[in-house]
């Protein structure tokens, strides 16, 4: 004991611990009868972590070519010790991380917490949520599958429609006009060393925000905050968090353990695309809207007119904390309070219904 | 030096100032500009396949088709129930899948999106806004070949 507190004096007298002890001291979480809510973030925080860690095992053994790649996913599964669980952990987290996102984002916008002066927060959430897509987009590639190929196909196919750049993009985007080995190659890139930069980076500017503002309550919860005794981050909310925490690894655990992921069959870049192609879940209701729209709208391709509201959609999403004004008594406009319904309603019914099978 | 005769239209602060400004900007589109190009692959050399061997007649009943390789894209071949041999792009022009024969619609079908096309390529059902680029078909003996454009 006296060892380390010599330890600490000394990085003490060096550093100046006390402002981020008395930080750390006088930290706390409102309590009201929606405080359930500020659990999510720190829950994808973690699926993070487990995506980063699983992600680096995996790395001891993957090869990122179009000819290596699949079986080298195949030897991880089974042949590597324990590399069935490890792939398998790294691509339910990977699911975990974005429902967890989601919940994270849509309680947020329930509590109007997007609101000055946190609009800097909403951004770069939003943002982030964007990458962990870009996570998921590029990492579904990288066991070169068939039902993989098909989905980097159509996905990069689609950014070819943005207006003046879309040519430029998928070149980018493909390493060529077709994807190839190249196309792997890059994402791969994408998926270990440009993405998991850009997340640190504003990862960091994300929590940052939130030590400076602190939590957010809602103008209708007010009352109640006021009335009950907020916790304290160190150690009660840690400790509940840390309680999220472990059941997050244990509903990770056992779907990994008894729904181990799927491998599926090599890519054949000259085969068919196979029946009953669908993509990631979170991107069902992008996918089933395509598959019901015809063929041109107004003498405009269907396609066209969908991503391009799906874009218009996301913009209005991300321009929430500008756009809406509030009410003049406090608290978030009305109108933004059922749009919220409605675009949960939206991917919600859609992404259920795909999987209920209601779009042949 | 400020000069006394009344202050000097451009003053030696702002000057350097745009100076280091332009120099900043230059050197940072200098170090951009290859990267831009980097990130782009180079056209590689390559022999435009205008004509293949898709298949053999002997091997592809009525009522089926198959799949073969033209250049960097694949293409379709498809006898029709009637006897007919044709050839297509297998490149959906939804958003790229790669389509295939249904022999129990008796159509192109591409599974991604649930597009459908006809016998002669022409886009039918679904969302698929044209229809599959034809190509032209030549029996020699029992081998089939497909040419592109005219």
């Amino acid at each position: 004991m006296r060892a380390l507190d010599k330890l600490w004096q000394a990085l003490d007298e060096r550093l100046e611990l006390d402002p981020i002890v008395e930080f750390i001291r006088h930290k706390v979480v409102p309590t009201h009868r929606h405080s359930w809510a500020y659990y999510f973030g720190g829950l994808t925080l973690f699926f993070f972590f487990v995506q980063v860690s699983t992600g680096i095992l995996l790395l001891l053994y993957y090869r990122p070519t179009a000819e290596a790649a699949f079986e080298s996913v195949q030897f991880i599964v089974t042949r590597v010790p324990f590399g069935w669980l490890v792939r398998s952990i790294h691509s339910w987290s990977a699911n975990l991380m974005i429902l967890s996102a989601f919940a994270h984002m849509f309680s947020v916008y329930f509590m109007g917490s997007y609101a000055k002066p946190r609009e800097l927060t909403w951004w770069s959430g939003v943002a982030l949520l964007g990458l962990a897509m870009g996570f998921g987009f590029s990492g579904y590639l990288l066991p070169w599958n068939t039902l993989s190929f098909f989905a980097t196909r159509v996905g990069t196919d689609m950014v070819s429609l943005v207006p003046f750049v879309g040519g430029w993009l998928l070149k980018f985007l493909r390493g060529g006009s077709e994807v190839t080995g190249a196309t792997l190659t890059r994402f791969f890139g994408f998926h270990v060393a440009v993405l998991p930069m850009l997340t640190t980076l504003l990862l960091g500017f994300h929590l940052a925000l939130i030590q400076r503002q602190g939590m957010h309550v809602p103008a209708s919860l007010e009352e109640e905050a006021k009335r009950r005794k907020p916790i304290r981050f160190v150690p009660n909310f840690m400790m509940r968090e840390g309680v999220v925490w472990l059941l997050g690894l244990a509903a990770l655990a056992a779907l990994a353990a008894f729904f181990p992921w799927e491998l599926g069959t090599k890519a054949d870049p000259f085969g068919s695309a196979p029946a009953g192609i669908k993509p990631e879940w979170y991107f069902l209701f992008v996918f089933e809207t395509l598959k019901l729209l015809p063929a041109h709208i107004f003498g405009i391709e269907g396609e066209l007119i969908g991503l391009g509201a799906f874009a218009a959609g996301g913009l209005v999403w991300f321009l929430v904390p500008i756009l809406d004004r509030g009410r003049p008594g406090g608290g978030r406009g009305r109108t933004f309070f059922v749009l919220g319904w409605l675009v949960l309603a939206y991917i919600v019914g859609f992404t259920f219904a795909s999987f209920a099978g209601v779009f042949k | 030096m400020a000069s006394t005769e009344g202050a000097p239209r451009v003053s030696r602060r702002s000057a350097l100032s745009w100076l280091l400004g332009t120099s900043l900007g230059a050197t940072i589109i200098a170090a951009l500009y290859p990267v831009f190009r980097f990130v782009i692959p180079p056209r590689v050399a390559e022999a435009p396949v205008n004509r293949v061997l898709a298949g053999q007649l002997s091997q592809l009943a009525d009522n089926t088709g198959k799949i073969f390789r033209f250049g960097a894209r694949p293409g379709i071949l498809i006898r029709t129930p009637a006897g007919h041999v044709r050839a297509f792009s297998a490149v959906c022009t939804h958003l790229g899948c790669t389509v295939q024969y249904r022999p129990d619609l008796q159509h192109i079908w591409c599974a991604c999106h649930n597009g459908q096309y006809d016998l002669h390529g022409k886009n039918i059902a679904g969302p698929p806004p044209k229809p599959l680029e034809e190509y032209k078909v030549a029996i020699v003996g029992d081998d089939i070949y497909v040419t592109k454009g005219a």
